[in-house]
């Protein structure tokens, strides 16, 4: 397995051909190396779209579209590829694709990659392999039905003949592309790739220190920049000490780019130029400056609190959802009343944000960890008022996404410190403060809820006001802000409504993983075990029946995503059969259950914890129960689920953004822990391997996760979590 | 301004920069050895782990001046020939990766781990890895991996 990283792409810019043959929309796309004899090498080989390239040497190189943030489509999505095309899995060279429009959508996010490209990538490959097999009949002129094709040769049984892929690779690429829909793909029973565990592509480059990432990036004659916003959002520069900043060792330019009022463009602030990241950073240090905070520096966590708490006495600003008729909730064993509250969350990537970038006689050029190249392009176009065509973006490999790097700040100020310093490559490094205090957060929320069970035990009636977040709204909420009207249980109780209140707040919010769900579910699965305690019904049980009989259920007007009960009851079961759900356990510990539907995905979580007397708690085991149609690459899939669930977990238990004097206080990780090693239960993913379309899996564990812990901590305690994070709460039995 | 004549994978190389530097700033800006990871430059999260005289070592708070003749080794160095140390291929075979921003890290200090106990408990492998941050959490893997190295 060999692969290129990303700081070559700049050799290989400009070389990408396009030829578009007569009677077929045929697409050439190869990158063609410079020197002529390879070039000649490079039209000898079978492109028939621009996923797949095959040398008359035999070399087989396929490209993977989308950003690899993590979740590992730099290698699940050429072997869907692979799979069709008929070639050993080892010979295979990938390679990331170049931002460019024949591929499709570039975008990462939503756990839309797989379920977006599965069935057109095995179109592709079949598409390449049909035309190998016909080159092969042609060339022996004998019936293309009477050949078949496996591990890279195409074989004629009758007569004993033989052709490898390489020695085609001419002939097929003379033929005409025969229709993706009219390729024979193969019988899923056939599978050699898809289904087993394939190590991702980059690991030895991982393990050896190559330079894949973003922040790797070093094109020659590179400075180092850092940039400086205004703490308080949007912030305008009102004085800065250029001067000083500039006679600060190694440093050799500070200017102030004035940006504008959109939290999610161009944000004011201060450049400052110098020979290496810690010279830039430590002028940062030393920067005396003064801001006009735009009247937005007296927000508060606390005061959003108040607000909040007052907010959930009064009427709601607007129902979002009203089914049957709710009673007035008679205060008796049987009815509920709980305020659940989640807190800010920042998306802690690994990789700091980082761009680097060169402007040179109008074009610019860029290397960038993005999850959405395609908009960072657009966007820093606008910016620069320069044509989209100008700019050619490198992707690299990713140092974690989350969603964070959905967002394009970083990339337009990058492009425009470029743009100053015309000529000169630049590499913009936030460091660890910043990258806290200048999220896109996930945000917060609260969820004031009521509920009855009636006398069968069955959930009657469910209100929910909820609490959220505006950008400076109070009638629109923030990015990843919102709850549809038709999360669970709205469609499964007779009796719903559904109420939103708006608070308005400065603190720029995005896409954090599993949006809306991440919050969404922690607070309605917890609720749900309420109920069911409350009815005194096994937790498992009552949340099978709420589901009830196998159907699919489609939100009113028909838009959204129906919900096939069989297929979360399924996953219930697995996750609880794994389990041993029901199982005893010993003094102060105790299992909780919870499940959710979210990114197609179908995933039932349950939790094992144990809390001493004095309230400390140990997670010991979590285990999932998934289904997400087929598992394609059963290694990545499981990392994905295993570490979906401890990044949920992670949350839960020790992370919240809190704000003051309109500015994040967080400054690094010790004061926004991630979980560590010792804390990191056993993790177990199982899947119920489906029919059904295989759908993505970077997101769908997450949610499930921090209910199905706090349902167990109740089940050992008694003691019902509603106020995240876990690690402010006092679970000691005194 | 200082230039400084410093050990690093067995070879000498000269970087001239201010006394106050990281070493880990020297490394990836002077030297281009980027292996070694940015994270956070305060000692919180583990990515920049080098060894020094074999000793797992935060790159981030270490001041070049302080580091002598002290030899140093990054996840470049590691394997001395294109071979892969055992720690190494273990991480590739149990695809413990996922971003893999922090595996360099991870693999220092799980290697200066097993130097001193060539055999760890899962309670020798929690001390010795806590102080490094997996953003993907792949601490299961981490786990499998280092015991698989360990019985090589």
């Amino acid at each position: 397995m060999n692969t290129t990283d990303p700081l070559t792409h700049t050799d290989r810019r400009g070389f990408f051909k396009t030829t578009a043959l007569a009677g077929g929309g045929f697409l050439l796309g190869s990158w063609l190396p410079e020197n002529a004899a390879a070039q000649e090498a490079a039209a000898a080989a079978f492109s028939p779209s621009v996923f797949i390239r095959i040398s008359p040497q035999g070399a087989v190189t396929l490209f993977a579209k989308t950003p690899e943030i993590g979740q590992g489509v730099k290698t699940s999505l050429p072997m869907i590829v692979a799979e069709e095309l008929e070639v050993d899995w080892e010979k295979v060279t990938v390679e990331q694709a170049p931002i460019d429009p024949r591929f499709g959508g570039q975008t990462a996010g939503g756990s839309t990659t797989i379920p977006n490209n599965y069935d057109r990538l095995r179109r592709l490959g079949a598409v390449a392999r049909t035309m190998l097999v016909t080159a092969a009949a042609n060339i022996w002129q004998v019936p293309a039905d009477e050949c078949a094709a496996a591990h890279g040769v195409v074989k004629h049984a009758k007569s004993r003949r033989q052709l490898s892929y390489g020695e085609l690779a001419e002939a097929a690429s003379k033929l005409p592309v025969p229709d993706e829909k009219s390729v024979k793909l193969k019988d899923p029973a056939d599978f050699k790739i898809l289904g087993r565990r394939i190590a991702g592509v980059d690991n030895p480059k991982i393990v050896t220190g190559e330079p894949l990432f973003g922040i790797d990036q070093k094109p020659p004659g590179m400075v180092y920049a850092a940039y400086v916003r205004c703490p308080v959002f949007t912030g305008k520069v009102k004085e800065a000490d250029l001067e000083a900043l500039k006679k600060s060792p190694g440093v050799s330019d500070a200017f102030v780019i004035e940006g504008g009022g959109d939290h999610y463009g161009l944000v004011p602030g201060i450049a400052i130029i110098g020979d290496s990241t810690w010279s830039v950073f430590k002028a940062k240090k030393s920067l005396k400056a003064t801001w006009d905070d735009g009247g937005h520096g007296g927000e508060s966590s606390a005061g959003q609190e108040k607000k909040a708490l007052e907010a959930i006495k009064g009427k709601a600003a607007k129902e979002i959802r009203r089914d049957g008729v709710l009673g007035d909730f008679p205060a008796d064993l049987r009815s509920l009343d709980s305020v659940y509250y989640y807190p800010h969350l920042a998306h802690a990537n690994m990789e700091p944000q980082n761009c680097t970038a060169v402007f040179k006689d109008g074009k610019l050029e860029m290397w960038v960890p993005t999850q959405n190249p395609g908009s960072g392009i657009e966007s820093v176009a606008k910016a620069l008022n320069i044509p989209k065509e100008s700019i050619t973006v490198h992707l690299t490999r990713i140092g974690g996404g989350f969603g964070r790097r959905l967002m394009v700040d970083y990339m337009l100020e990058c492009a425009e410190i470029a743009r100053r310093l015309d000529g000169k490559p630049v590499k913009v490094t936030w460091d660890r403060e910043q990258d806290f205090q200048h999220d896109y957060y996930r945000s917060g929320g609260w969820h004031h809820l009521r509920a009855s069970v009636d006398e069968a035990g069955k959930i009657a009636a469910w209100a929910d006001h909820f609490i959220t977040y505006g950008l400076n709204s109070d009638d629109r909420p923030g990015n990843g802000a919102d709850v549809g009207g038709n999360e669970l249980p709205a469609g499964f109780v007779p009796n719903f409504l559904l109420e939103r209140t708006i608070l308005p707040s400065n603190v720029p919010l995005g896409y954090w993983r599993a949006p809306g769900s991440c919050a969404i579910a922690w607070a309605f699965q917890s609720f749900i075990d309420e109920l069911a305690h409350a009815a005194k019904r096994d937790p498992l049980e009552f949340k099978l029946d709420l589901l009830g009989p196998d159907r699919e259920v489609t939100p009113p007007g028909g838009k959204g995503r129906p919900y096939n009960t069989m297929r979360m009851k399924r996953a219930l079961k697995l996750a609880a059969e794994m389990a041993g759900w029901g199982k005893k356990m010993p003094e102060g510990s105790g299992q909780g259950i919870a499940f959710h539907f979210s990114h197609a995905g179908y995933v039932a979580v349950v939790a094992e914890v144990s809390v001493s007397a004095k309230g400390v708690l140990k997670v010991e085991k979590l285990t999932a129960g998934v289904d997400v149609g087929p598992i394609l690459n059963l290694s990545g899939a499981e990392n994905q689920v295993e570490g979906s669930m401890l990044d949920g977990l992670s949350a839960a238990w020790f992370q919240e953004v809190l704000i003051a004097d309109g500015r994040v206080q967080n400054t690094g990780f010790a004061d926004y822990p991630l979980l560590r090693i010792s804390d990191a239960p056993k993790v177990e993913a199982h899947f119920f391997k489906s029919d059904f379309p295989p759908t993505g899996l970077g997101e769908p564990a997450l949610p499930p996760t921090a209910p199905a812990v706090c349902n167990a901590i109740f089940a050992a305690t008694g003691k019902r979590v509603r106020k995240l994070p876990l690690s402010k709460e006092n679970l000691s039995q005194a | 301004m200082k230039t400084y004549t410093l050990m690093v994978n067995g070879k000498q190389l000269e970087a001239s920069v201010a006394e106050d530097t990281p070493l880990l700033w020297v490394l990836r800006d002077t030297l281009g050895l980027v292996g070694t990871k940015f994270g956070c430059g305060a000692g919180q999260c583990g990515a920049c782990t080098i060894h020094l005289n074999g000793k797992a070592m935060r790159s981030c708070l270490l001041p070049v001046s302080a580091v002598g003749e002290a030899k140093i080794t990054t996840i470049e160095g590691l394997a001395e020939s294109a071979k892969l140390v055992p720690l190494q291929q273990a991480w590739c075979d149990l695809d413990v990766a996922q971003c893999g921003y922090c595996q360099a890290g991870q693999i220092m200090s799980a290697a200066a781990l097993l130097a001193e106990k060539p055999k760890p408990t899962d309670a020798d492998i929690d001390a010795a890895m806590q102080g490094n941050l997996c953003r993907c959490n792949t601490y299961k893997r981490i786990r499998q991996a280092i015991h698989a190295a360990a019985a090589r």
